[in-house]
């Protein structure tokens, strides 16, 4: 899907969400109510000041104080890799993006992660997994980092590597694997309407974290649910 | 275990650098009071390192626990950097998710974190990564609980990718000159973008846009330290009593505060040139120089010193 048709099928009424060097912001009228538009489209590198503008958008509508779901959507490269972006902090940048959209999440916006496309590395920590809840279309390809990438660092070969993904998800490419470790709470079926499935969303909202309970439950994240809470136990005894 | 031994070292000769995560534990909180949570003796290791034929740790290259400084009670995590590079894998990150997690209950004095990572551990990058994303949703609502979250920066992996942005998460930073934080590496950078866009090899120059002492020039930490585990435990001690809250005001300050440095740097090559339009008298002088002479230089530069993370 591209974000245009995305678009239509979440405002038929018509938006004012643009799409300016890859970043997309704007909103529209949506449920009775307003839905805030955010992220990065076109396989786009999210550097120092494509941060920037994303996270301004994010804290004008923390201002606002309005409450209004913000949508996240992100067809993305990895963090743009330069040495600019590293010299001006581009960790700083990242980070504040991603508390600016925690910060709207505890000031009683819904934050939604809607993935379509590609995205990586610090790019993806910074936008979609920083919301709430975050939904993928098919044919989404999420990674850390490519398979042949991952041949090189680890030193093996890369049919090797390609067997051992078909039965181990935890560190593969692709949107199944990040379904299974909880990154991904949910598939959105392209054939129904999709802001009928956002808003579903919207009003089933849970409170919390829950990626590492949703890993431990499909497979993808076997301990790390168990491992955090007996941290917790053990932390909680005297 | 290390930590015995450790106990015993003066913390003011102790090399942060050369020192294993557990030494800096010992040694950075007062003496005796430090308790690991999932210690090494319950083997908590990997399930997935065997696929790729690796060594695994039994502590998953994180120690995690409860300590005392200045008498307060802390909740410290330690990333141990000669394993697998420090690097987040599925235990190592839940890890350090569930102290924060704890964090929420017990409402420490402030919450340490001793970075010394090169990111996500590829061998479980899926993992590893939405780890990365739970800690900095945690860090966020222990900040906003009214507790201090204090990240520690100077082991010999540095603090690169995720681990750069769960840094820049946190309510404040101290780092020393063997600190870098970045989120591409020097080798990312130069194995997607080429040697013209950064050498690599050019050590020098991963100082000087990495570095402790850029970060702390440009407001990127807010302490430098010396190479000693007693001044990281001095800076951590500074740095609780002066954590900015979580809040609009604080987001609102960093957004120009980050806004304002691209403005005024966005066209620089090279970090010698921010430090020259800081107002550095000598740019040059600055990687050579001492913690004291340093620490004199910041105290003119006025972007170093804010509240606005």
């Amino acid at each position: 899907m591209t974000l245009a048709e995305i678009l239509a099928g979440l405002f038929p009424q018509g938006h004012s969400v643009t799409v300016r060097d890859g970043l997309v912001t704007g909103g529209g009228p949506f449920a009775d109510k307003k839905l805030h538009v955010v992220g990065v489209d076109g396989d786009t590198p999210l550097g120092v000041d494509g941060a920037l503008v994303l996270s301004r958008a994010v804290l004008d509508a923390v201002r606002a104080g309005d409450k209004t779901p913000i949508l996240v959507v992100v067809d993305s490269d990895s963090q743009r890799m330069s040495r600019r972006d590293e010299l001006l902090g581009l960790n700083e940048c990242l980070a504040h993006l991603a508390k600016a959209l925690l910060l709207a999440d505890r000031s009683g916006h819904p934050t939604i992660g809607l993935i379509y496309g590609h995205s990586a590395a610090g790019a993806f920590i910074a936008t979609a997994l920083a919301t709430r809840i975050l939904a993928a279309l098919p044919g989404a390809n999420p990674s850390v980092m490519d398979l042949p990438s991952v041949a090189k660092v680890t030193k093996l070969p890369l049919d090797k590597l390609q067997e051992m993904a078909k039965s181990t998800p935890v560190f593969a490419p692709g949107i199944d694997n990040m379904v299974a470790t909880g990154a991904v709470h949910v598939v959105l079926d392209p054939a129904k309407p999709l802001d009928g499935q956002i808003r579903d969303l919207i009003t089933n909202l849970q409170p919390g974290d829950h990626r590492d309970r949703l890993g431990e439950e499909r497979g993808g994240r076997p301990v790390a649910r168990g491992i955090s809470a007996a941290v917790i136990t053990q932390a909680g005894r005297g | 275990m290390a930590g015995a031994h450790a106990a015993s070292t003066d913390p003011n000769a102790l090399s942060w650098y050369e020192a294993t995560a557990r030494q800096r534990v010992v040694a950075l909180a007062d003496p005796g009071s430090v308790q690991e949570f999932l210690p090494p003796t319950e083997r908590r290791m990997s399930p997935h390192l065997p696929l790729f034929d690796l060594p695994r740790a039994f502590d998953d290259g994180i120690v995690v626990g409860r300590a005392k400084l200045d008498g307060k009670t802390v909740l410290v995590a330690a990333q141990e950097g000669r394993f697998m590079g420090g690097a987040f894998g599925e235990i190592h990150g839940a890890k350090l998710v569930g102290l924060l997690r704890a964090a929420l209950t017990l409402k420490p004095a402030a919450v340490l974190i001793l970075f010394d990572t090169g990111g996500v551990r590829l061998q479980e990058a899926n993992a590893g990564e939405t780890a990365i994303a739970e800690t900095m949703r945690a860090i966020v609502d222990v900040r906003a609980a009214g507790i201090p979250v204090i990240g520690l920066i100077g082991g010999r992996a540095g603090c690169y990718g995720g681990g750069g942005l769960i840094a820049g998460t946190c309510s404040r930073l101290a780092v020393s000159e063997g600190g870098r934080i970045s989120v591409s590496g020097p080798e990312v950078i130069e194995t997607n973008k080429g040697a013209e866009e950064f050498d690599s090899r050019d050590r020098a120059l991963v100082w000087r846009t990495m570095g402790g002492k850029h970060r702390r020039l440009i407001g990127g930490a807010d302490v430098f330290c010396a190479d000693t585990v007693s001044a990281f435990r001095q800076a951590a001690l500074d740095l609780i009593g002066r954590a900015p809250a979580f809040d609009l005001a604080t987001l609102e300050a960093e957004q120009a505060r980050l806004e304002s440095r691209i403005e005024r740097f966005g066209d620089c090559r090279d970090a010698t040139d921010i430090w020259a339009r800081l107002g550095v008298n000598d740019p040059e002088a600055v990687p050579a120089m001492a913690t004291r002479a340093f620490d004199e230089t910041v105290s003119r530069v006025r972007e170093a010193d804010h509240d606005a993370r």
